[in-house]
């Protein structure tokens, strides 16, 4: 819809999608380029805060912000949303605490959130693709409870996925399609294609373009341009509508490009062309819609007060990080089981004596 | 197609199956949420007719016959938990649960400890396992050490029809994943279900016949094997206490250590391999907590440290009655 350079252009196959931009306002404009700025910055602040050893690991999302804010922003409150490990400013959106997410990667927690205090927004999943199986049943249980499907867009759910490339040649997400299909579930499959898994190019993971892998299944595809934050939103808005009401699953697949690292502990200079990056920064989602913005005459000093909030977000996010402790030792043991368990309980029991052990020797 | 078992007499005599199926409809009328999911488990009623009758008593909603990938059923079976639904898998044949495998153990079993006690995952995977019933590859295979060795799971299997309908339910109440075991050759033996009794603790073992000399331990269908090896040693004059383990995931070590106490003997015994198995594992326990008690070193009788054989050879691979009490005798010379 719009173009690299910023002008709103949409091709012949993106008509039908353009009644769905008739949903936002100049406020949701503002909000998309704001969310997409603030979250590039804490993701610089986030990767910093690995390198000076306050996380474990970080994983970026430049260059994918387009994709998944529009494709967040197509959501609504009472959806459930399964993100991968990448969807930081989906789950910003959906209202989680981006410290939230840093717990984790500090290695204080295995989880980081309740996701029904926090929009629906479900844990990280880091053994790709386990969660679209996780979705599909979330889905199915939509049906079965008759949450879905009664004609009230107000209160029918869905459930969105975030998955990758990579994931996709997980026989998880093959049996999640066959699942999805079979049972005519509530949801959409977000295939982010960001080109590479790790140093794997996606031409290793598909010989066919990914959203063509849908109709085998049985569902439709349809493929967008990811970097186009009003594309990833009205497309992923139809889709969503279409599972609330009763039609079944659909796979997008967002093309986009993971500008930094997979992680951290990447170094993608060791695989990848310079020229491809460079392509693909030239397609940067933020200088794109900035440019489609200042088309329709934003102010600058609305641009300058964005980038003087993500600097702020950033570093209030950065302090907030600098504060996480914890965890005790019993969370070792707790929430194992639900019910009691004569093992853990001892193991428990018998590490407290011993860590006591030590005192005593004190006294 | 069969009637459902009345359930409102005091007992009946029935085959594990149809107290299985008795136990799943129980669960299905107590609690909304619990429904089935499955290879042909619907209106063929599984391949060993363990659902039978149940979709059409409870509908497609509650009886899910679904597309065959164990990974996908185990999987949704997780989304649908965490909906607050309690899903019962069926995996159709021991050997083939493995393509399910991850969602068991790094997925279902961490869920509650990921969410830090936020949900509970009340799913129960019902496995067909063990020998003794002379099919192909993959059809007789006993893989309960994998599962026991995965903290979040509970790992269970019982013995007899009458376990067999409490546990069912029990597994099915539990806040807990659990992992069902079903010894497939103990699935046709009639015996005699209490349905008027409550059912013993899902997790605790119990004494089966009681006696002096030995001690001998086993699951599922080992514990029948252990019946006929404990009468013909009293031909002999040889009195051994039987305990039927019932639980794998926790072990109720209190009518173990009971037994060994006055014994001071123990054999533990299984269909598995023995290297890294639950009676290593029960062995090095009592070991630890029964040293000065034990008049001989535990020993093991288990399949053997290969695959499961093909099934013309599948006896000399099983622990028999001969194996359990050439062990006995080895126990009682020290």
């Amino acid at each position: 819809m719009i173009s690299p350079n910023g002008a709103f252009e949409p091709n012949a196959a993106a008509e039908e999608f353009l009644p769905y931009l008739n949903r936002l306002t100049e406020a949701d404009h503002r909000r998309f380029y704001h969310d997409m700025v603030v979250v590039r910055k804490f993701d610089t602040e986030a990767a910093n805060l690995q390198r000076q050893g306050q996380l474990a690991l970080w994983v970026p999302s430049h260059g994918q912000e387009a994709a998944q804010v529009g494709s967040a922003y197509a959501t609504r409150p009472q959806d459930h949303v399964f993100p991968s490990y990448r969807e930081h400013v989906v789950g910003m959106i959906r209202g989680l605490d981006v410290v939230d997410i840093l717990r984790m990667l500090r290695g204080v927690t295995l989880g980081g959130w309740v996701p029904e205090e926090h929009g629906n927004f479900h844990l990280y999943t880091l053994v790709l693709a386990s969660q679209t199986l996780h979705s599909t049943g979330y889905a199915m249980g939509m049906q079965l409870d008759g949450s879905t499907a009664t004609g009230n867009p107000e209160t029918d759910q869905a459930v969105i996925v975030y998955y990758g490339d990579g994931a996709s040649s997980q026989g998880d997400a093959n049996e999640a399609l066959v699942f999805a299909a079979s049972y005519q579930t509530p949801q959409v499959f977000f295939l982010q294609n960001n080109h590479w898994a790790i140093s794997v190019p996606v031409a290793r993971q598909s010989r066919t373009p990914l959203y063509l892998r849908a109709g085998g299944f049985g569902m439709p595809g349809t493929q967008i341009d990811g970097n186009d934050v009003l594309a990833s939103f009205a497309v992923t808005a139809k889709s969503m509508d279409d599972a609330r009401s009763g039609q079944g699953p659909s796979l997008i697949e967002a093309l986009t490009y993971r500008v930094g690292a997979h992680t951290t502990a990447d170094d993608p200079t060791k695989y990848r062309d310079p020229e491809e990056l460079a392509y693909w920064v030239a397609r940067d989602p933020i200088v794109r819609f900035r440019s489609y913005l200042q088309g329709r005459g934003i102010e600058q000093e609305f641009l300058d007060a964005v980038d003087e909030e993500a600097a702020d977000f950033a570093a209030d996010a950065r302090r907030r990080a600098l504060e996480i402790t914890g965890p005790e030792q019993s969370v070792i043991f707790d929430n194992v089981y639900a019910e009691p368990h004569p093992l853990v309980a001892e193991q428990k029991a018998w590490l407290e004596r011993y860590e006591a052990s030590f005192d005593e020797g004190k006294n | 197609m069969n009637a459902a078992t009345d359930t409102s007499v005091a007992s009946a005599s029935l085959p594990m199956t149809k107290a299985l199926n008795a136990g799943l409809r129980q669960a299905m009328q107590d609690d909304p949420k619990v429904l089935l999911m499955g290879e042909d488990i619907g209106p063929l009623g599984g391949v060993f007719r363990v659902t039978e009758g149940l979709i059409a008593e409870f509908g497609d909603k509650r009886v899910l016959d679904t597309p065959l990938a164990e990974s996908g059923i185990i999987g949704t079976a997780i989304g649908l938990a965490m909906r607050g639904f309690r899903p019962v898998c069926e995996i159709q044949f021991d050997g083939f649960v493995f393509p399910g495998f991850d969602q068991i153990t790094s997925q279902l079993a961490r869920m509650r400890n990921r969410h830090e006690g936020g949900l509970i995952m009340p799913v129960v995977i019902r496995i067909p396992y063990g020998g003794h019933i002379g099919s192909i590859e993959h059809h007789q295979e006993s893989p309960e050490a994998y599962f026991a060795h995965t903290p979040g799971l509970r790992v269970v299997s019982p013995s007899n029809p009458h376990d067999a309908y409490w546990m069912m339910q029990e597994a099915i109440a539990s806040d807990d994943p659990v992992i069902f075991f079903e010894p497939k050759s103990r699935y046709w033996p009639k015996g005699e279900v209490r349905f008027g009794e409550s059912g013993t603790p899902l997790h605790a073992s119990r004494v089966a016949s009681a006696g002096t000399d030995v001690t001998v331990v086993g699951h599922g269908a080992m514990v029948s094997v252990l019946l006929q090896a404990a009468e013909l040693a009293a031909t002999e004059g040889i009195s051994l206490e039987v305990i039927d383990l019932r639980s794998i995931s926790p072990i109720d070590y209190g009518p173990i250590l009971g037994s060994v106490a006055k014994t001071g003997r123990l054999v533990v015994t299984q269909e598995a391999p023995g290297f890294v198995s639950v009676g290593s594992e029960i062995a090095a326990t009592v070991a630890e907590r029964a040293f000065y008690t034990l008049e001989a070193p535990v020993l093991r009788v288990s399949g053997f440290d290969t695959p499961f054989p093909p099934a013309a050879v599948e006896t000399h691979f099983l622990p028999s009655p001969d194996r359990v009490l050439e062990a006995v005798d080895r126990a009682l010379a020290y």
